[in-house]
């Protein structure tokens, strides 16, 4: 990390700190206003980070925005905040004035949008091109999970359309879940390995247990696997091409589902108490793998753009994702 | 956690190296039959190493003033990458390059280094590991061979095994006992260089389940050494062995054993015109990308002059366990549609890789050792 980065990173992590704690958190999931919050990110500056200079914003890249996005997934934060970054730059780029309020990205509305219960707007993929809507268009209809804030959206979209990225909507939101879950799988990995040396059974901590050890080893295997596969999807801004979007969720849903597994079995019981934060994490990484397409989904698209071509695995693989 | 891995890129100039290994390859390697070049790492050929050393793509990452091209670990990865997913024979120049070079280099003594780099840099010296023995497999601080003084320097006795390309070596780094007792365990224990043609060294070829021979057992009677066998201070093996296998386990060499499989499949696939398998190549091949990236991270921790032990066990435990899985599930593909065709040459090629995968987790280090070394790297034990 760099010291550009740190400069970013450091006042960001500590307003998170700040504003969204888990306990804020789980205000938010009890059907708390997401005003407080949401007027710290604003009055921040960083909603318009992705933003082009010219245009008001910061002018940065996806990949300036790694850390940050990976620090929103560590505090398993259920506001739309990344979503609104990149809706505000594709606003920017279309001469659209953004509005204020939370905005999430809608690549289908099929099925349920994360965080889509604490959005005033949604920005939403036509197939032919986008439309920003007020969310109230959509008729918001909560999912009935508990704790989640993601819901059910139907109807027509209205308010200004806008030209659709190549690709479409699904491979931006696909990268920004591929990092909100990287950094919930950093922070279940950390606190996964204080819980085992803390933790005496058989009077010794847990963590000296070889059958622990080897299953931790794999959890951190799959975070760094997680936080370079989300790298490598944000690594191409403002266009993300398909190849990378996939490869990103691919990884990172996958992993999503052995990391939250072994997590709680690392905590027992504790671990899926309400009480306890383990919980939100978890939960939001299951929320996040389903969303804007799982790694079944994407390796599907992925594999089909690889048989298309005859070249060799890693001429293509260079080609495709790491041009 | 492992915050050092990160994201990195290969540097354009190190990308310009692939033509040079093409050209290579379409000279030697490209008409090979295909199980053939599935045996990549076990492909043993002299002269293709020595036209590697001619075209300068051996001793990478080592000075010129011994016979390398100081262009560091990305270049070499750029090469080994070549060379794998060409399924190039890399056997007889593989260890000598990775490994025994580096090592001379950072603990041997001037006239080693003059005596040794710059033959292994045009490919010509050809080294082996003494590591295991009978009794000392994980448990590598175990060993019994013995290494004692004598007025005109060592005598060695004992046994090694399992010692990959040792009937075709010139030299073996052996780690031996030079003094205490077993029980000793990290203490007492040196690396020495073994001329494979001294007299009392018997090498026994040990065939596998495959039918190859690669790799042998190796007795030491009464060997003489000159007083320059010692590589570094004596007493000091254990902590070099250490940062021999980082160099040993860092490299793309662990993401890429089946890759001449796995293009075979996609080649099948694409001549079947069969796309019901599409998820799994997709699978497959995110994988893969995401092992590259990470391998390449592991890369950038060797070119900022770290041994990236931790590292480089994350990724060879899940890059062995991607290159276990292929033959696996593109055998289920292939036998999931019984009346499609395959050629002897992808059958054969499939079981090749399915019987020798179990050595993948096995060779530098076994998947049980690595996750200790990367739970003890987390802050656990």
């Amino acid at each position: 990390m760099t010291m550009a980065d740190m400069d970013l990173l450091d006042p960001f992590v500590r307003m998170l700190d700040d504003v969204a704690g888990a306990d804020a958190v789980r205000a938010l999931e009890a059907g708390g206003s997401t005003r407080p919050i949401w007027q710290a990110f604003a009055d921040s500056g960083y909603l318009d980070a992705l933003v082009a200079e010219d245009a008001g914003g910061a002018g940065l890249a996806l990949a300036d925005l790694v850390p940050l996005v990976a620090a929103l997934g560590a505090h398993a934060l259920p506001v739309p905040v990344a979503e609104t970054m990149v809706a505000r730059a594709l606003l920017a780029g279309a001469g659209i004035a953004a509005p204020d309020g939370p905005i999430v990205l809608v690549s289908s509305l099929a099925q349920p949008v994360p965080a889509a219960l604490l959005a005033d707007h949604a920005l939403v993929d036509m197939g032919e091109a986008l439309v920003l809507s007020p969310i109230a268009a959509l008729m918001p209809q909560p999912t009935g999970v508990h704790g989640s804030l993601a819901a059910l959206l139907s109807g027509t979209p209205q308010g200004p359309v806008l030209a659709r990225p190549v690709g479409g909507l699904r491979p931006i939101a696909a990268v920004l879940r591929a990092l909100l879950i990287a950094g919930a799988v950093a922070r279940l990995t950390d606190m996964a390995c204080a819980y085992a040396n803390d933790r005496v059974q058989f009077g010794k901590p847990i963590g000296r247990q070889q059958a622990l050890q080897q299953m931790l080893a794999v959890m951190a295997e799959d975070m760094v696997a997680c936080r370079i596969a989300a790298q490598l999807g944000a690594s191409r801004w403002p266009q993300v091409p398909v190849a990378l979007a996939a490869t990103a969720k691919i990884t990172t849903s996958a992993a999503a589902t052995r990391i939250a597994a072994s997590a709680h079995a690392v905590h027992g019981a504790i671990g899926i108490s309400e009480a306890y934060d383990l919980q939100l994490l978890t939960r939001r990484l299951h929320e996040w793998r389903l969303a804007d397409g799982s790694e079944g989904y994407w390796a599907g698209v992925l594999g089909t753009a690889r048989l298309d071509h005859g070249a060799s695995t890693v001429d293509w693989v260079r080609a495709a994702i790491f041009a | 956690m492992f915050d050092t891995l990160t994201l990195a890129q290969l540097p354009p100039a190190d990308e310009d190296l692939r033509a040079v290994v093409r050209d290579l390859v379409a000279r030697h390697v490209a008409a090979r039959p295909l199980d053939q070049r599935a045996r990549s790492w076990q492909g043993f050929d002299a002269g293709f190493s020595r036209a590697l050393g001619a075209a300068g793509l051996l001793g990478l990452t080592l000075p010129r003033a011994y016979g390398g091209h100081e262009r560091g670990p990305f270049a070499r990865f750029v090469v080994v990458e070549e060379l794998l997913c060409a399924g190039a024979p890399v056997a007889a120049h593989w260890i000598a390059d990775r490994q025994s070079a580096p090592l001379i280099l950072r603990y041997g003594t001037e006239a080693q280094r003059q005596m040794y780099i710059p033959r292994i840099c045009r490919g010509e010296l050809l080294f082996c590991i003494g590591m295991s023995e009978p009794g000392s497999g994980s448990d590598l601080a175990s060993v019994r061979t013995r290494a004692d003084r004598t007025d005109a320097g060592w005598v060695v006795n004992g046994q090694k095994i399992w010692t990959t390309n040792s009937l075709h070596s010139d030299y073996m780094i052996a780690l031996v006992r030079t003094s205490g007792a077993p029980t000793d365990r990290q203490a007492g224990l040196s690396q020495v260089i073994i001329d494979l043609k001294a007299p009392g060294v018997t090498i026994r070829p040990i065939v596998d389940l495959t039918g190859d021979a690669h790799f042998a057992e190796v007795f030491f009677d009464n060997v003489a050494l000159g007083a320059d066998a010692l590589v570094g201070q004596e007493g000091e093996g254990w902590q070099q062995v250490a940062a021999e296998l980082a160099f040993e386990r860092s490299g793309p060499e662990r993401i890429y054993s089946s890759v001449v499989l796995l293009d075979a499949w996609v080649r099948h696939l694409q001549a079947a015109g069969r796309t019901d398998s599409a998820a799994l190549v997709g699978r497959l091949t995110a994988e893969l990308a995401t092992l590259r990236a990470m391998s390449i991270a592991c890369t950038a921790r060797l070119a900022a002059g770290e041994s990236p032990v931790v590292e480089a066990s994350i990724v060879k435990d899940r890059g062995t366990g991607f290159e276990q899985e292929l033959p696996l599930v593109i055998g289920d593909d292939l036998a999931t549609h019984p009346d499609e065709p395959v050629s002897a040459e992808l059958y054969a090629t499939l079981m090749y890789v399915t019987h020798v995968a179990p050595s993948f987790s096995l060779r530098g280090g076994t998947r049980e050792i690595l996750r200790g070394i990367i739970a003890r790297g987390m802050g656990l034990r």
